[in-house]
């Protein structure tokens, strides 16, 4: 049981990385459908740069900054040159799986060596690790798990309590009441987005060089797209998100855990589960509309100070 | 005299509009300065620049009489400079104090206890009373606009741009504006108040800057002035301001609405049971502030919202149930001009002519549509309604806000309907196209039709009606007939009173 909840964490750590990402960028009210996109380019380069130099530190810094790279692009072309976002994000996927399956093509049946992989082995946390059932389950882990932990609560800090996050929210919401404020509504735009590229860079770095660890195709296999539904079932709250992330990871493997028990079609059942609950979630809070959704209201609308109303 | 604001020589252009040209404007220190014009005459282009949203293509700006750049509105604000636009550019989700510190205040925590005392405490030396701690959405008009108010203060504003200020606000609350403004006179800011009510440049102004289509015309002292030269200034030419109103001489019942009760989409009661009558050849005025339940009125007429209770019985049939398209066959019209002008009626990437065929369409036989006669009626309508447009197959779009609104209202008169209900059909219409429109429904009222006027200018309401339905929060708070129409008392029941004296239905 502690085993299955431990891998249950470890199988949502690369979702709550992406989810993360996702919201702080749709807070700007930027909708990224590139999430897949981002975490294939962020799998690829971090498993690049470990497969050749071996250092974890260095590969994990690869993956984020491709990923945020990839961002950058997705950045000049919705904030900047005001495109469609939801083309713009689309295509950020298409071209994230080319890219990927590219340069994926020399690393195929590439593995890392032992000493890389024992360097994301667990670490007990002293005492917190000691209390029954949670302490072996959150608190003996990788330190890639902690430090999905330390982002979740830090971006709830920073979007909720400071005024970085402030004016952040307004952005979101209003870009044009927030321009009027004086806030530079661009760079916010532009630095955000690449935030959450970064994240999402990290969440397929964490798949390639942690969770597999090797280089296969199409590595992420739909976990973006269950991020970006994740965004909506954690009311675009990342402390939500922790919890829906480690739902969503624990449906991920139920199925495959269910396989010896020979239960018929339990495994295609459970892999559809993310997306039924996350329709549900939808359906919920679509029905009581402006009282509880805290879906950004300028989300997907882009902003050009000069139009005319 | 030291001048606060001086604006030479401003230019702007919008793709082939030509929005300001060589513009003046001189503010001084402590004054409260009206800019009358009609609408597109430049105001808000003219503000706009000067809060730094647009750029101008030409034309200096001195600040407290030094040269000023204001290319983002955050060097205007460090100039000084605040702006209360007329769509609020307020955040729903977000509180008033958060609202009023965003992008300004340093630091890097927000303490929200910290900045709303601060907040109270600004509140307090203006009279601007707000709850820092309230959401936007959850509050009135009124207090949204304080908001704006005390946001541009905290940023140490000490000239404040309003820019229509009072079309949003009941007689009692624009007094009470008036009554802060001058309080702000007082302590030394300078003030640009934007509006086209002359009424309101009388009551509030030092000087007025009169500006007509792009261009400065004239800035003159108020009290030197009356309502008549004013006008005539703005409009470039001899306007007659009078409003006519043949008294209605029907005594046929058209239309009768019976205690509608109409729900929302979240499940709020919009309307209280709403009654009343309309006679053929007689137009029914509605007031009240706006988001009062004009709209939902319109729509649960017209057969576009569900009705809860209540029925609404035209020549002796009941509209309950019908299809929209069943109630515009009866001759039932509605052309409702929201705040934004395209949201309903129109389709803002089509041009006139297939907007005009939209009411048409559905009566043409054969699989193929024909533009023929559509064609005809949209030449017919640019030309009878002075339509400025580069052509009929111009996309609505592009138009100005006046000329968008003489489609809609074309296109409604001339499908000869019997009883139109009309919301806000001046909106944003310069003087001479609003007589225009109130001569069309002066003539539509003669031949017997029905009209139910939504307005929110109570002196056009007062001029135009026969008689006058006061609505507040989706109740009826009472009717006038003519002889007792009272602005006083129309705006004591806006704001929720009881009739007195008032003819009830």
């Amino acid at each position: 049981m502690i085993l299955f909840l431990m891998a249950a964490i470890q199988a949502g750590t690369p979702l709550l990385l992406a989810t993360l990402g996702e919201i702080i960028t749709e807070r700007t009210g930027n909708l990224n459908l590139g999430v897949e996109g981002m975490m294939l380019i962020g799998a690829v380069f971090g498993f690049l740069v470990g497969h050749s130099t071996e250092m974890p530190f260095l590969a994990i810094a690869a993956g984020a900054a491709s990923g945020a790279v990839a961002a950058g692009i997705y950045a000049f072309v919705t904030v900047t040159l005001r495109a469609n976002q939801v083309v713009t994000g689309l295509a950020l996927t298409i071209f994230g799986t080319g890219v990927s399956g590219f340069i994926g093509k020399y690393l195929m049946g590439f593995v890392l060596s032992e000493g890389f992989i024992d360097q994301f082995e667990p670490i007990a946390i002293p005492l917190l690790s000691k209390i029954p059932l949670i302490g072996p389950v959150l608190f003996n882990q990788n330190y890639f798990v902690y430090l999905a932990y330390l982002l979740a609560i830090a971006s709830w800090f920073y979007i909720e309590r400071t005024r970085f996050g402030l004016n952040l929210r307004m952005v979101g919401e209003n870009p044009a009441a927030a321009d009027a404020s004086g806030i530079n509504v661009s760079l916010y735009k532009y630095v955000h987005i690449m935030i959450g590229g970064a994240l999402c860079g990290l969440g397929g770095a964490y798949l390639s060089l942690v969770y597999v660890p090797a280089w296969q195709e199409n590595l992420t296999a739909g976990r973006g797209w269950i991020a970006i539904a994740l965004v909506i079932f954690s009311q675009w709250n990342t402390l939500y998100a922790l919890f829906g992330s480690y739902l969503f990871g624990m449906l991920g493997i139920l199925g495959f855990r269910l396989q010896q028990f020979n239960i018929p079609y339990a495994q295609y059942i459970f892999s559809a589960m993310p997306y039924v609950i996350t329709i549900t979630v939808l359906i919920i809070t679509s029905m009581q509309k402006g009282k509880g959704s805290n879906e950004p209201e300028g989300l997907s609308v882009p902003y050009f100070r000069e139009d005319r109303h | 005299m030291k001048y606060a604001v001086e604006m030479n020589d401003i230019s702007k252009r919008f793709g082939d509009v030509q929005a300001l040209e060589d513009v003046h404007l001189d503010v001084l220190v402590g004054e409260i300065h009206a800019i009358l014009g009609e609408n597109g005459a430049g105001k808000s282009t003219l503000m706009n620049v000067l809060a730094g949203i647009y750029t101008p293509d030409a034309g200096s700006v001195k600040i407290y009489e030094q040269q000023a750049v204001l290319r983002t509105p955050k060097q205007a604000i460090a100039k000084g400079i605040g702006m209360i636009h007329q769509h609020f550019k307020l955040v729903n989700a977000l509180t008033a104090a958060e609202n009023i510190v965003a992008g300004f205040d340093s630091g890097v925590w927000f303490n929200a206890q910290k900045v709303e005392a601060k907040i109270e405490a600004l509140s307090k030396q203006y009279g601007l009373d707000i709850a820092p701690s309230k959401r936007i959405r959850d509050m009135s008009v009124a207090e949204k606009q304080r908001v704006e108010i005390l946001k541009v203060l905290y940023r140490g504003a000490k000239i404040l741009i309003l820019d229509e200020p009072t079309a949003v606000l009941t007689p009692q609350e624009t007094e009470h504006l008036f009554a802060i403004l001058r309080t702000m006179k007082r302590e030394g800011h300078s003030m640009i108040i934007i509006t086209h009510k002359l009424s309101e440049v009388r009551a509030i102004s030092d000087r007025v800057t009169i500006m007509r289509k792009g261009q400065y015309i004239q800035t003159e002292i108020t009290s030197e002035q009356d309502e008549q030269t004013l006008t005539n200034a703005m409009v470039g030419r001899e306007v007659d301001l009078s409003l006519s109103c043949v008294p209605a001489t029907g005594t046929e019942l058209l239309l009768k609405v019976d205690a509608l009760t109409v729900l929302d989409d979240l499940g709020t009661k919009r309307l209280k049971s709403v009654s009343f009558d309309l006679l053929k050849g007689e137009i029914l005025g509605v007031a009240g502030v706006a988001g009062s339940g004009q709209r939902e009125l319109c729509e649960a007429i017209a057969g576009l919202l569900p009705i809860v209770q209540g029925d609404v019985v035209y020549e002796g049939e009941s509209l309950l149930g019908l299809s929209p398209r069943a109630i515009i066959n009866k001759g039932i019209s509605l052309s409702f001009v929201p705040e934004d002008r395209l949201g309903m009626g129109l389709v803002s990437t089509m041009d006139i002519t297939n907007n005009v065929l939209l009411k048409e369409y559905h009566r043409q036989k054969g699989f193929f549509i024909t533009r023929k006669n559509s064609r005809v009626l949209a030449e017919y309508l640019v030309d009878k309604l002075n339509i400025d447009t580069p052509s009929i197959s111009h996309p609505v779009r592009l138009l100005s806000g006046g000329n968008i609104q003489k489609v809609l209202l074309g296109r409604e008169i001339e499908n000869n309907p019997h009883l139109i209900i009309t919301a806000y059909p001046s909106r944003g219409l310069d003087i001479g196209s609003s007589h225009l429109v109130y001569d069309l429904l002066n003539a539509q009222k003669e031949k017997g039709i029905g009209i139910l006027f939504i307005g929110e200018d109570l002196d056009v309401l007062m001029g135009l009606a026969d008689r006058i339905l006061v609505m507040c929060e989706g109740k009826v708070t009472g009717v006038l007939t003519r002889d007792a129409f009272d602005k006083q008392k129309i705006g004591y029941l806006m704001s929720g009173g009881n009739a007195h004296g008032g003819s009830d239905v």
